[in-house]
């Protein structure tokens, strides 16, 4: 197929030529930039908070009324809760992964406090806590019963013999991986020993980017926290987790009325909730990228309909002279792939710069260069399939009839 | 002529019909995507005070040090967004502005007259709160500075919490039990919602809405009544509430309100004073550093507009010019399909401009029905929006599909890009040479 031609035909119609291939560019720097940060979106709300989420559910508790011995009315609804057939075991604490709220504190590894403090969720925690929430210890122990002690709200905190560390935090601490065994210091001048070493265990706040501090940088403590406010975690048999969510708010009402449970979920739903932003953010660009492909592809067909019907003479003699079918379908196709190539180049240098600016301008992570030519690759293909209906109404002209009609071209 | 030239561009619609439907519902998902997208970021990056927000100020000073800071971090240096207990009754004591408020987020569980109890969001602050950022009475007012000395049980509810506690009749006066203790109500807000809520972005959603119920702050304090929002330290305060309170925790907001510019610069001077005396005092050690930032600045400084919505609202941009774009070349073509009729009209006296207008009228038309459908098109990704958001549905929630402004907005925005857009065409179809058109036929 000889190019030359086509390329002086093509001069003729300047115009139509360069809209396409704007419009191809536009189309790859959007295509290839919403990918980008469509799959940074995905990433993000695909990072595993550590946690068995599939069969937890919690409860958000405040009791109200008498304040007088709250360690009991939290033993009793544990004791109610855990004999529930079907929960495997149920923990009170001051909050849990993914919650959206909790508290922190610096984490040093001098007693200096000015030393380059890190920040930790802080999370209490019972001897029972790893296996309820299904954290994965990679090195040392669990808390022993006896190093659990109780912890009132409101009163002077003491920092703990021991804790356990996210291995997040463990290797923030001690870069060089001997964090087990090692002393660390929080807020004050006690050491606490690292007892334990768990592979994953976000933060609260492990959803919002914005947060001020790390995602994974988690410390359990050996304590169990006596709170009006307090969030129990239960954990069921394989699936059962939403039959079981009802029952359990049912009877912790059935064995006192007076107080106030909300934010009943399962975990799916908490982590659903929590990225909920995020996934219509993502879905918006979505559906606005498969908008904009749809509608380039439409104004390929019109303008290549438009072309060939004003070519209706042209293709009849051609026709006449001898060229096939396949030849005139042909003659579309590579036209359509020169105007797409230099489109495709454009697109390449619009979206390189895009993501640029964009980096730059509103701090986003740079793009992988796959998305650039993976969008490149889809609207080429896209202009190609675009041209195809055309062209085949093109090839489909009798040599004769083509000859006999007339258009004037004004393009 | 004009409605000469408005009845061929209606009779024309039909003739080309599809590319005629083509060029509209690019032009209208175009607007329509658009429009969705930067209604939401026009409605985030409002100005909540519009006729006050320069004159309404947020003092920071630099408590922590150059060591908390992150390293190689923004240019902009990020001080504490909040202050210590010491720091805001230092600056409540002073009284150096026209007007201060010291406050922080609480959280009670209101306990009706019958029915369960229920948890209910409020604020500890001053009077000066209400004033301050044009609060609007529905009923009673604010409590006075009595109140605020004597640590009075007093409260101003919002007009919900009002309403669910006293149906059938007016709540001022009335008492509301707050766990165990009844507080008398001194007013009753009106509807008020601030988008973003600008006077705390700093603890939960910035675009929540105003708490149910406000109480004097020296009666939260004298109650012990501890912060419902973020309580940072650099280290470990004393035991107790004394401790909570002499401690190096930031827990407290503080807003004051400076009527012109020797104001904001006595308040600055004042604030380095007290930031270098409390280095004399021994309390840090590095150059005092202070930053009085207005609303504006404010909610620029805390990122209260997520860098995702910024993205999205660029890449919109990007989708209607891809849509613009394919308008032109679909244009061209249904001009081109249409060379006969001017060639005709010129050759039956028609001037190039009277042909140029034809044409625009036409693409007016064109641009009108593609306004609608984006108008359409927008109401239908604002509900989605507003469905789908999460903590940012609370920012298109007042947007309702009526806001005439957004309606007219939306519509001058596709008649404007279609038109730029039909330019080109139009001006090839004034080229048709009358001669040589009657010579094709």
């Amino acid at each position: 197929m000889d190019i030359i031609p086509i390329l002086r035909a093509l001069g003729r119609r300047k115009v139509g030529a360069l809209l396409i291939a704007l419009q191809v560019a536009l189309t790859i720097a959007l295509l290839a930039n919403s990918l980008s940060v469509v799959q940074q979106r995905i990433a993000h709300m695909q990072r595993p908070s550590g946690l068995d989420e599939a069969d937890l559910f919690t409860l958000s508790n405040q009791f109200a009324g008498s304040m007088v011995d709250l360690s009991a009315r939290i033993r009793s609804d544990l004791a109610q809760l855990r004999a529930i057939p079907g929960v495997v075991d149920a923990v009170a604490v001051n909050s849990f992964p993914l919650r959206g709220y909790g508290g922190s504190t610096g984490v040093t590894r001098t007693p200096d406090p000015k030393a380059g403090s890190l920040n930790a969720a802080e999370y209490a925690a019972t001897d029972r806590t790893l296996a309820t929430w299904g954290l994965r210890l990679i090195a040392g122990r669990n808390f022993r019963a006896a190093e659990v002690s109780e912890f009132h709200a409101g009163e002077s905190y003491a920092p703990p013999a021991v804790a356990i560390v996210s291995q997040a935090l463990a290797k923030a601490l001690f870069p060089h991986g001997d964090a087990l065994g090692q002393n660390i210091f929080l807020t004050t001048t006690a050491p606490t020993r690292i007892i334990g070493i768990v592979a994953r265990a976000q933060t609260p706040w492990a959803a919002n980017e914005s947060a001020m501090f790390g995602a994974e940088y988690s410390l359990l403590e050996p304590m169990q926290l006596v709170s009006p406010g307090i969030a129990y975690v239960v954990r069921t048999q394989p699936g059962r987790s939403t039959a079981l969510l009802p029952v359990a708010q049912q009877q912790l009402y059935a064995l006192d009325r007076v107080r106030i449970l909300s934010d009943a979920q399962t975990f799916p739903q908490t982590r659903a909730e929590q990225y909920r932003s995020d996934r219509s953010l993502a879905l918006i660009l979505v559906v606005v990228c498969l908008l904009m492909l749809v509608v380039t592809a439409c104004g390929i067909v019109a303008l290549t309909t438009y072309w060939v019907v004003q070519r209706r003479r042209y293709i009849g003699m051609r026709r006449a002279l001898g060229a096939r079918r396949a030849d005139i379908l042909q003659y579309f196709h590579v036209e359509n792939l020169l105007i797409g190539g230099a489109g495709g180049a454009l697109g390449i240098a619009l979206a390189l710069g895009a993501n640029a600016w964009l980096a730059v301008n509103l701090e986003t992570t740079r793009m992988n260069a796959t998305y650039v030519l993976v969008g490149t690759l889809v609207v080429m293909a896209l202009s190609q399939a675009a041209v195809l209906w055309p062209a085949l109404r093109a090839a489909a002209l009798a040599p004769a009839a083509a000859i006999r009609g007339h258009q004037v071209e004004i393009s | 002529m004009f409605g000469y030239y408005l009845h061929l561009a209606l009779r024309t619609l039909r003739r080309n019909v599809i590319l005629t439907s083509l060029i509209i519902a690019a032009v209208g998902v175009g607007i329509g995507a658009y429009m969705t997208v930067t209604t939401v970021l026009i409605e985030m990056s409002g100005n909540p005070i519009p006729d006050k927000s320069g004159r309404l100020f947020v003092p920071q000073i630099d408590l922590w040090g150059p060591n908390t800071r992150p390293k190689g971090g923004t240019a902009q240096v990020r001080l504490p967004n909040q202050f210590t207990y010491r720091d805001v009754t230092a600056f409540m004591q002073a009284h150096m502005a026209l007007r201060q408020a010291a406050m922080y987020p609480i959280a009670r569980d209101v306990t009706p007259t019958s029915g369960n109890p229920y948890s209910q969001e409020g604020r500890a602050t001053y009077r000066d709160f209400f004033e301050m950022f044009e609060v609007p009475f529905k009923a009673g007012a604010a409590w006075s500075v009595q109140d605020e000395t004597d640590r009075a049980d007093v409260v101003v509810l919002g007009k919900t919490l009002a309403a669910r506690l006293f149906p059938n009749g007016p709540a001022v006066g009335q008492t509301v039990n707050l766990e165990g203790r009844e507080y008398r109500v001194t007013g009753v807000l009106n509807d008020w919602r601030p988008s973003p809520r600008f006077y705390d972005v700093v603890n939960g959603n910035a675009f929540a809405t105003p708490e149910d119920f406000y109480i004097p702050f020296t009666t939260a304090i004298s109650h012990q009544i501890q912060t419902d929002g973020n309580y940072n330290c650099t280290a470990l305060p004393a035991s107790g509430w004394a401790g909570r309170l002499s401690g190096e925790c930031i827990w407290f907001g503080f807003w004051v309100e400076l009527p012109d510019a020797a104001a904001v610069r006595n308040y600055r001077q004042y604030l380095l004073n007290y930031a270098a005396e409390q280095r004399r005092l021994g309390r840090f050690h590095w150059p005092p550093l202070v930053q009085l930032s207005d609303v504006t600045q404010w909610l620029d400084l805390q990122h209260v507009i997520p860098d995702e919505v910024r993205v999205n609202s660029l890449l919109a941009f990007g989708f209607l010019a891809v849509c613009l774009v394919n308008a032109v070349g679909l244009m061209l073509a249904r001009f081109s399909a249409r060379a006969n009729d001017f060639g005709i009209r010129r050759a039956l006296g028609a001037s190039r401009s009277d042909i140029f207008l034809q044409c625009l009228t036409e693409t007016a038309v064109v641009g009108v029905l593609g306004g609608l459908l984006g108008l359409a098109l927008t109401e239908l990704g604002l509900a989605a929006n507003r469905a789908s958001l999460g903590y940012l549905a609370a920012a298109v929630s007042q947007l309702t599909h009526t806001d005439p402004a957004v309606m007219a907005l939306t519509v001058a925005l596709a008649v404007g890009a279609t038109l730029c857009s039909g330019l080109y065409p139009t001006w090839r179809a004034t080229r048709v040479q009358p001669a040589w058109q009657l010579k094709a036929q």
